[in-house]
């Protein structure tokens, strides 16, 4: 499947490892560091680049993604080398998106006139919550007041901004949630990212929830009812769902992330960042070391990847569907068969549809609303062994 | 306490070849035949616990049969198992010999048997070999249901009875009381019991002098037929299966041809030997003794326990009364959980069934689960060992189905002709109920003895599983009360209540005593509106909608929500008399996912697919197999 990737684009994330202080539900690589030598991480992104580069030529770059961590700790210097480091490298598209995660800090504001002059187009803002109260229960160094200057910061350089809030937090209510999210949507330019408290393993709440310390949690119902009302009032304020936890305006979608889920070509690099790659007709998937300094020695070394694994057509079939199901536009499923050895067993298609958690169209295969809400469960039913 | 070991394991103890009993050196000693008034058999029986296996230790040790050297704690436990959990499984003979304070030379055979309830039947076959029994009782802790158990079998094989008040260097101890308890629970003669510590020596000398003076020496002709009596059979893989014999009359030699006159085939006895513990072989065996025969016997299934072993020419003319043989009281239905493994199951259950004669089987279709085998076992415990060992030792997932045990259903005849009778292994096989007269299920006859406080929950509980209350009785702040019971009330879940109200001291005892007339009636189970067969059950008319509303609930807990809301209903023909709904799975879905999660979250479906594996299909239902037993548990 020597092209299949063109069908989802061809992207670049950078990885940005560290925060000014760890969230306690956060399980991403992300540290607190004192000091920060900007200048080395410029020198290893440049040469992680440079080897990838290598391994795609040619090609028609579309997106570039700065996540973390906290990349609008990130000296503006250092995402402008990156990003003429890439444009360098590959064909720049026209209308490329450049997105930068944000924490909304008065310090990074200071940033955003920089990060545009070096290229990026697009912010998305990790405000979490409208309320201080539950912003010190998730760990937050912000306010609201704070967060919302540096979102009037943020639109003031940038045509695009988007910010991400958590939902399902201890003791919010369905009626708290949807007065927030009403909130949120007056705030909101063209898109929002919603996403249901995850509890993690490994991470502050994980290890609370474990010993049942982590309380006021909304039981499973609620949580689906806060779901089910969030597609609703963002799809009657003109944002509606496009993936799981993504919300736009029809057009504003983030395209970075689209290239994730209609299963594109992605280099990753930065710690513990993933990447997917066709090379020679292969799809390859790749991974770098976690450790930031390690990652740093390595690359200076030889690489920054710590493993590669050709994924059999099978396995892409399946990352597909994994990936593609979260998009409200669902999947291709002729594009799935070119990979799979095997079609979506009849029997399953059918029992899923009479039950309402997917529809057929032509060759389109999508989730409907509660099959998005347990979008698990579906692809349980369709993984293909 | 009684029940304070894994039921498992035990019972995987018992099953356990014992192989290795014969890998040790082999001896060859010549014995001369002892005379009868030199020889004194006997058993150790007493409630689990109570230190059979350190007494046999010690006696064995005082009369130097194993050297000091060689000598390790309960020596005869000699299964891995019976080793890692300190407990008898199965019985185990040793010839020693003792030199009296009469200046006389015995012969002592010490028959070591196991104390859980469940093993009742080595108990009481071994007793039949012997004359007598040494009733060994904790003086820490006194009288239990087992202790009671094991004085009737004693006093049904006639046996002589030398009561020994064990682990007297305990704090605890209380000979007096204890012996009270002996003299008014059991009603024999306690006054003569020896005050022994198993674990220090102390007393092991009386005991020893007790055993020749009080027990009986065996009775039996040397000049006459050869008649043995087959006590006991295991499979051997170096020897094949080895024959543990009992003379009564005349001599058993090497090189002879004997008949087992069950079924009248002819063996070369190739090997003649005793254990001492480690086997010794010898030439004869005479009168009065107990030891081994091997003749290149294949299966365990050619030797039957109880059979009478003679000549295979001018034998014996009347061959000994026989033992009942153990049957299997207790079915379930074992399905694997991928279909596709029938035949790997079937070859599992075969080579099980090889070395235990008591486990019985045979193939059975469900609606619901497919292929599989009906098999019937001695106990629950013999039951979750052997699924246990198919599970870890073939590798196989299964499904075990509710168990049940055999009723009687008398079909309504035409004419005034009484109709057919029908054994009833599987509910899932009744009838229609409009062609049957009635039912009959098998009772059983339940000893519990409790510490006073605890009596309250235990008649309750009693009570609630159908009981009929049969005696009461006190022995100091113990209370022995006796039951009348229904065997499929107590087959399942009945030991762990007890134990649960009683806080693990109450003992138990049960005997089956025939079967009774009932209002009794299918059950079925129906999930998403199919009836799940390997659900079904038999279930008296009166706890029809407590069992099947317990069932349902249990079920919808049991069954994970899936993505409609399933029905979940309990009936009684086309009645339904207890309904619960399990509403649809409503949020299942990752917050998250971009290009890095992608990797995490196939791995973590792919975990979760393969759960799904565990479960089987009804209908659009998956059920997990565990469900199948976890349903029936009842809380009250
Ligand atoms: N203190 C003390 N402990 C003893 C004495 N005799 C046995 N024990 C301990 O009691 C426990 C049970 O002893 P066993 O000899 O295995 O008992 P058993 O009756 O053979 O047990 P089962 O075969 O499982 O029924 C062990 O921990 C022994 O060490 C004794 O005289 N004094
Ligand atoms: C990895 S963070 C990076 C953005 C930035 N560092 C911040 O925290 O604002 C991306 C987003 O993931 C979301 N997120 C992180 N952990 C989460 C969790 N355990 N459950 C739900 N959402 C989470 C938050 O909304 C966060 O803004
Ligand atoms: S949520 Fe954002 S700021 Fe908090 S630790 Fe994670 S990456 Fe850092
Ligand atoms: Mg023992």
């Amino acid at each position: 499947m020597a092209d299949d990737w063109q069908n989802g684009g061809f992207g670049l994330y950078v990885h940005w490892p560290f925060c000014e202080a760890k969230c306690p539900y956060c399980d991403f690589n992300s540290h607190v560091s004192r000091q920060i030598d900007q200048s080395a991480w410029v020198d290893a992104y440049l040469l992680e680049l440079e080897r990838y580069a290598a391994q795609t030529p040619g090609r028609v770059l579309n997106t570039i993604f700065f996540g973390g961590g906290t990349p609008s700790l990130m000296s503006p210097d250092t995402v402008d080398a990156v990003i003429q480091a890439a444009r360098g490298h590959w064909h720049a598209a026209n209308d490329m998106e450049i997105t930068l995660e944000a924490n909304p800090g008065s310090v990074e504001a200071g940033r955003f006139a920089g990060y545009r002059d070096a290229g990026v187009n697009r912010i998305s803002m990790g405000i979490q919550a409208l309320n201080d109260e539950d912003l010190k229960r998730l760990g937050r160094i912000h306010t609201v007041a704070e967060a919302q200057k540096a979102f009037d910061v943020a639109r003031n350089c940038f045509d695009r901004v988007s910010f991400d809030l958590i939902y399902a937090r201890q003791h919010q209510t369905l009626l708290d949630w949807q007065a927030e999210l009403k909130q949120a949507l007056s705030m909101a330019i063209d898109h929002l990212s919603l996403y249901q408290l995850t509890i993690e393993q490994g991470t502050a709440f994980g290890d609370r929830y474990a010993v049942g310390k982590l309380r006021g949690l909304p039981v499973d119902d609620t949580a689906a009812d806060m779901y089910m009302a969030t597609q609703e009032i963002c799809e009657d304020a003109g944002l509606p769902a496009y993936e799981i936890s993504n919300h736009a305006k029809p057009g504003s979608e983030s395209q970075h992330n689209q290239v994730y889920w209609r299963y594109g070509d992605y280099v990753g690099i930065g710690p513990g960042a993933h990447g997917r790659l066709t090379i020679n007709e292969s799809k390859f998937a790749t991974e770098s070391f976690l450790n930031p300094n390690n990652w740093l020695t390595q690359v200076s070394e030889n690489t920054g990847e710590s493993v590669r694994t050709q994924l059999q057509t099978q396995d892409q079939a399946n990352e597909y569907l994994m990936m593609g199901l979260r998009l409200t536009q669902g999947i291709d499923m002729e594009r799935f068969q070119a990979l799979s050895s095997a079609p979506i067993p009849h029997d399953r298609l059918d029992y899923l549809v009479d039950i309402g958690m997917v529809e057929q169209d032509g060759s389109t295969l999508k989730a409907t609303k509660n099959g998005r809400a347990v979008l698990n469960a579906v692809i349980r039913e369709l993984l293909v062994d | 306490m009684l029940w304070h070991r894994n039921f498992v394991e035990l019972i995987e103890l018992i099953l356990e070849s014992r192989a290795h009993l014969t890998k040790p050196r082999i001896q060859i000693i010549r014995l001369t035949m002892t005379d009868l008034a030199h020889i004194r058999n006997f058993s150790i029986v007493a409630h689990i616990d109570h230190g059979k296996s350190t007494l046999a230790d010690r006696l064995i040790q005082e009369t130097g049969t194993v050297k000091d050297r060689d000598m390790k704690e309960q020596l005869l436990d000699s299964m891995d198992i019976e080793r890692e959990r300190g407990i008898t499984i199965k019985a185990n003979t040793v010839r020693i010999d003792y030199t009296a304070d009469n200046g006389e030379a015995y012969v002592l055979n010490l028959i070591d048997t196991p104390g859980h309830v469940d093993f009742a039947y080595e108990v009481s076959r071994s007793m039949r070999a012997v004359e007598g029994s040494l009733l060994v009782v904790d003086s820490s802790q006194g009288v239990e249901a087992q202790t009671l158990a094991n004085v009737y079998h004693a006093l049904d094989a006639d046996h002589e009875i030398v009561p020994v008040l064990n682990k007297i260097d305990l704090p605890a101890s209380d000979c007096d009381r204890v012996a009270e308890q002996i003299e008014d629970v059991i009603g024999i003669d306690a006054s003569e019991a020896i005050q022994v510590s198993a674990k220090t020596g102390q007393g092991i000398h009386e005991t020893l002098e007790s055993i020749v003076t009080h027990l009986p020496a065996p009775q039996g002709t040397l000049d006459a037929p050869l008649k043995a009596m087959l006590v006991d059979s295991w499979y051997d893989a170096y020897l094949g299966v080895i024959v543990l014999v009992r003379i009564i009359d005349g001599t058993l030699k090497k090189g002879m041809r004997v008949k087992f006159m069950s079924n009248n085939t002819l063996h070369h006895v190739d090997r003649v030997g005793v254990f001492r513990p480690e086997m010794e072989m010898i030439d004869s065996l005479g009168p009065g003794e107990i030891g081994f025969l091997t003749a290149s016997i294949k299966q365990v299934r050619d030797t039957r326990v109880g059979d009478t072993i003679t000549n295979d020419r001018n034998g014996t003319e009347v061959a000994l009364d026989g033992f009942k043989p153990a049957q299997p009281v207790v079915f379930c239905g074992l399905f694997p959980v991928d279909s596709s493994e029938f035949e790997d199951l079937r070859e599992a259950i075969d080579k099980l069934a090889l070395n235990d004669a008591s486990f019985s089987f045979e193939m059975e279709t469900s609606a619901a689960l497919g292929f599989g085998f009906r098999c019937g076992f001695l106990g629950l415990l013999h039951l979750e060992v052997i699924r246990d060992r198919i599970e870890r030792e073939y590798d196989i997932e299964l499904i075990t189905t509710a168990p049940s045990v055999i009723y009687h259903v008398f079909m309504k005849g035409k004419d005034g002709e009484p109709g057919e009778k029908i054994d009833l292994h599987n509910p899932a096989d009744m009838p229609d109920m409009s062609k049957v007269d009635h039912i009959q299920e098998p009772r059983i006859k339940a000893t519990i003895l409790v510490p006073d406080e605890y009596l309250g929950d235990v008649l309750k509980l009693c009570q609630d599983r159908r009981g009929i209350q049969e005696n009461l009785t006190y022995a100091g702040t113990r209370a022995m009360v006796v039951y009348d019971l229904p065997l499929n009330e107590v087959v399942f879940d009945f030991y762990d209540r007890l134990k649960s109200v009683t806080k693990g001291y109450a003992s138990f005892d049960y005997q089956m005593t025939g079967y009774r007339e009932d209002n009794l009636v299918k059950m079925s189970v129906l999930v998403n509106d199919e009836p799940v067969d390997a659900l079904s059950m038999m279930v008296h008319r009166d706890r029809a909608e407590m069992r099947g509303r317990a069932m349902c609930e249990k079920l919808k807990d049991l069954i994970p929500r899936h993505m409609f809301k399933i029905p979940i209903q309990a009936a009684i023909g086309g009645k339904v008399i207890a309904r619960e709904t399990l509403s649809a799975l409503r949020k299942d879905v990752t917050a998250k996912c971009y290009g890095g999660d992608a990797t995490r979250k196939k791995k973590l479906l792919e975990k979760q697919k393969a759960g799904k594996k565990k479960m089987r299909q009804f209908g659009k239902v998956d059920i997990p197999q565990e469900a199948f037993i976890s349903a029936l548990k009842m809380d009250s």
